[in-house]
């Protein structure tokens, strides 16, 4: 447990690292896609350089255009670029695409279904930057809009393979994005992302856990941490909210009788709800722990410390997983 | 690459006919429905017929034609100005203006793009000219002669969106882009609530060649139109001074005019006033 005073807000990396990284991962997807698809375009309101989109910006001067600090304006702009049959990758992040620019993603890229790919930094606990810059609410906002495809990837081979699936998938696409140094958790051998399938990267028959973005990558550590106290776990990692694969999540919930939900945004709205939604209207009997950010906004603060005091930890998911078993009969 | 014809007088005459034409079938439609944005219609009529029977090259059996114009309505709430110049240009047959409004009509109240002839959905305001900045950049890159139109009303100023786009259309020198800004003067809360003047001065500070007219005389807005072709490498706005419910007398002095009703209207008088207007 990392306590107050111990580490200093901004200058720790962003996430504490146990993994192998890839720099930039998205730029590098981006750039890929480019260069086969002459229709994909680069826009960035004022973030560029902290969306890392720069590469694709680099190698196709001519298809990247920054439109200042004008969230609502990067977004129309790409509706309108998308109706004349390019596919606008935009970034920004999360709390000014969400926030700000609510209405032209629902009416503009969602109502009108036009092929808009939005590119969301800092989500959830990734920045210490404190309640303005930490997009902790923003899946619930995005879910609810109808027709928006909704992902939050774990690590950078997801990202990496979401960016050319999303390339190819004509419709408007809401996407977390993981930037700078990103941990490589999943294998690119054998990983495949598909968007709208949940994938079970691990089983057991003593609890489901359902994650979703980076608390994947906790989840599994929490999952071996479970093994070794001989408590076995299902992972089923989420990465799509909207449309949610509830064929892989019922049939979870009729394995096990414990679900836990994992993610890194407030217990309300997200993942944690859309799987409760689900077990409750297909009555599958299931008890549900939710494990997430409260409904609170949370301050300023290095990520380490943060993401130690409101949960988002192994730790965290082993004590609760362990709590509620102790609980109940298995 | 068009080319467009010396304007004659014949010309106007005939598009003041095409605008009446327009004005006559929202009468129509607002007396089928017993409601509707009437006056807002009527206000643009004129600036509708200049675009859709003069200044605009289109295919209304290929309406997603490569090559045509873009003309974006940003008011969806002037939808009925819109389906009437969409019908009359062949998008859809006229019959099916008397659906304006019904149940399971593809003629809503506010233009939605799922219906032929219409380029983006409107109505939530501040969101058409920002789209139109992204219309004329992709229709740049890939090197067309195409324009993008769009309308826009002086209520619509109030939003903060209009002004990122208006930054960003002079930013990136989108000289086949024309706003046409309709100030007619009311918004839903009565006559303009919050103060927009100078409407004109401020388009030009943010970098657009701007005229303002009248836009309910012919001759004012086709030689705007006109002007507006030009490449300088800067956006074009025209601001038009409207006349809410133009060409019904009884309608124009109609001080609920942003949304009327059969309460407020006699249809067949407003009809006839409008019969008894010069072209």
């Amino acid at each position: 447990m990392i306590k107050p005073g111990q580490t200093v807000a901004m200058n720790v990396a962003e996430a504490v690292l146990d993994y192998p990284v890839i720099s930039a991962p998205f730029g590098k997807a981006l750039v890929e896609v480019g260069k086969q698809r002459p229709e994909v375009l680069g826009l960035t309101a004022d973030l560029g350089k902290y969306t890392d989109i720069l590469p694709f910006a680099a190698a196709f001067p001519e298809r990247y255009f920054n439109v200042g600090m004008a969230e609502q304006n990067l977004i129309g702009i790409a509706a309108g670029l998308a109706r004349t049959g390019f596919v606008p990758f935009c970034t920004t992040y999360c709390v000014f695409a969400t926030r700000r620019a609510y209405d032209f993603i629902a009416i503009g890229c969602a109502l009108s279904r036009t092929n808009v790919k939005i590119l969301a930094g800092l989500p959830g606990l990734t920045t210490g930057y404190g309640a303005t810059h930490q997009g902790i609410e923003d899946l619930a906002l995005m879910r609810s809009i109808p027709g928006l495809t909704v992902i939050d990837p774990c690590d950078a081979t997801e990202l990496m393979q979401a960016v050319h699936a999303i390339a190819d998938y004509d419709g408007p696409v809401y996407m977390r994005l993981p930037r700078g140094q990103v941990p490589v958790v999943l294998n690119p051998q054998t990983y495949q992302f598909k968007i709208n399938r949940a994938q079970r990267l691990r089983s057991g028959d003593d609890v489901g856990i359902i994650s979703t973005g980076m608390m994947t990558t906790r989840a599994l550590e929490a999952a071996q941490k479970l093994s070794d106290q001989g408590i076995h776990a299902t992972v089923l990692h989420v990465p799509t909210l909207q449309p949610l694969d509830t064929d892989a999540i019922c049939e979870l919930a009729a394995s096990v009788k414990l679900l836990v939900s994992v993610e890194n945004h407030v217990v309300s709205g997200g993942l944690g709800s859309a799987v409760a939604d689900l077990i409750v209207s297909e009555q599958t009997g299931n008890r549900l722990i939710k494990i997430g950010i409260p409904n609170q906004f949370i301050e300023c603060g290095s990520l380490p410390f943060l993401q130690s005091k409101y949960g988002l930890t192994t730790e965290n998911i082993v004590s609760k997983v362990k709590a509620a078993l102790d609980g109940s009969s298995r | 690459m068009t080319t467009h014809t010396t304007t004659s007088e014949m010309d106007i005459k005939h598009l003041r006919q095409m605008a009446k034409k327009l004005r006559r079938h929202m009468l129509t439609m607002a007396a089928g429905k017993g409601q509707g944005y009437i006056g807002q219609g009527l206000g643009i009529a004129d600036i509708l017929a200049a675009l859709y029977f003069g200044e605009m090259k289109y295919d209304a059996q290929n309406p997603d034609w490569e090559d045509r114009d873009r003309f974006v309505l940003s008011t969806g709430h002037y939808s009925i100005g819109l389906w009437a110049a969409l019908a009359e240009a062949g998008f859809f047959p006229l019959e099916e203006l008397s659906t304006y409004g019904a149940d399971e009509s593809r003629l809503e109240m506010s233009a939605l793009d799922s219906a032929p002839g219409v380029e983006m959905t409107g109505g939530s305001l501040g969101h058409g000219l920002g789209q139109g900045v992204g219309m004329a950049l992709g229709l740049r890159l890939q090197k067309k002669a195409s324009r993008v139109f769009v309308e826009l009303s002086d209520g619509e100023l109030q939003e903060g969106s209009t002004w990122e786009a208006a930054m960003s259309a002079s930013h990136f020198k989108l000289d086949q882009l024309i706003a046409i800004v309709d100030c007619n003067g009311i918004q839903a809360d009565g006559p303009i609530v919050l103060n927009i003047e100078p409407v004109a001065d401020k388009w030009k500070s943010f970098g657009w060649e701007t005229t303002e007219i009248d836009g309910n005389d012919m001759t004012q807005i086709v030689a705007a139109l006109k002007s507006a072709r030009f490449k300088d490498g800067k956006p074009k706005a025209i601001i038009a001074r409207t006349i809410p419910g133009k060409g019904v007398p009884s309608i124009e002095n109609c001080e609920k005019a942003h949304f009327l009703n059969t309460s407020h209207v006699d249809w067949n008088r407003a009809l006839e006033e409008l019969e008894l207007q010069n072209d």
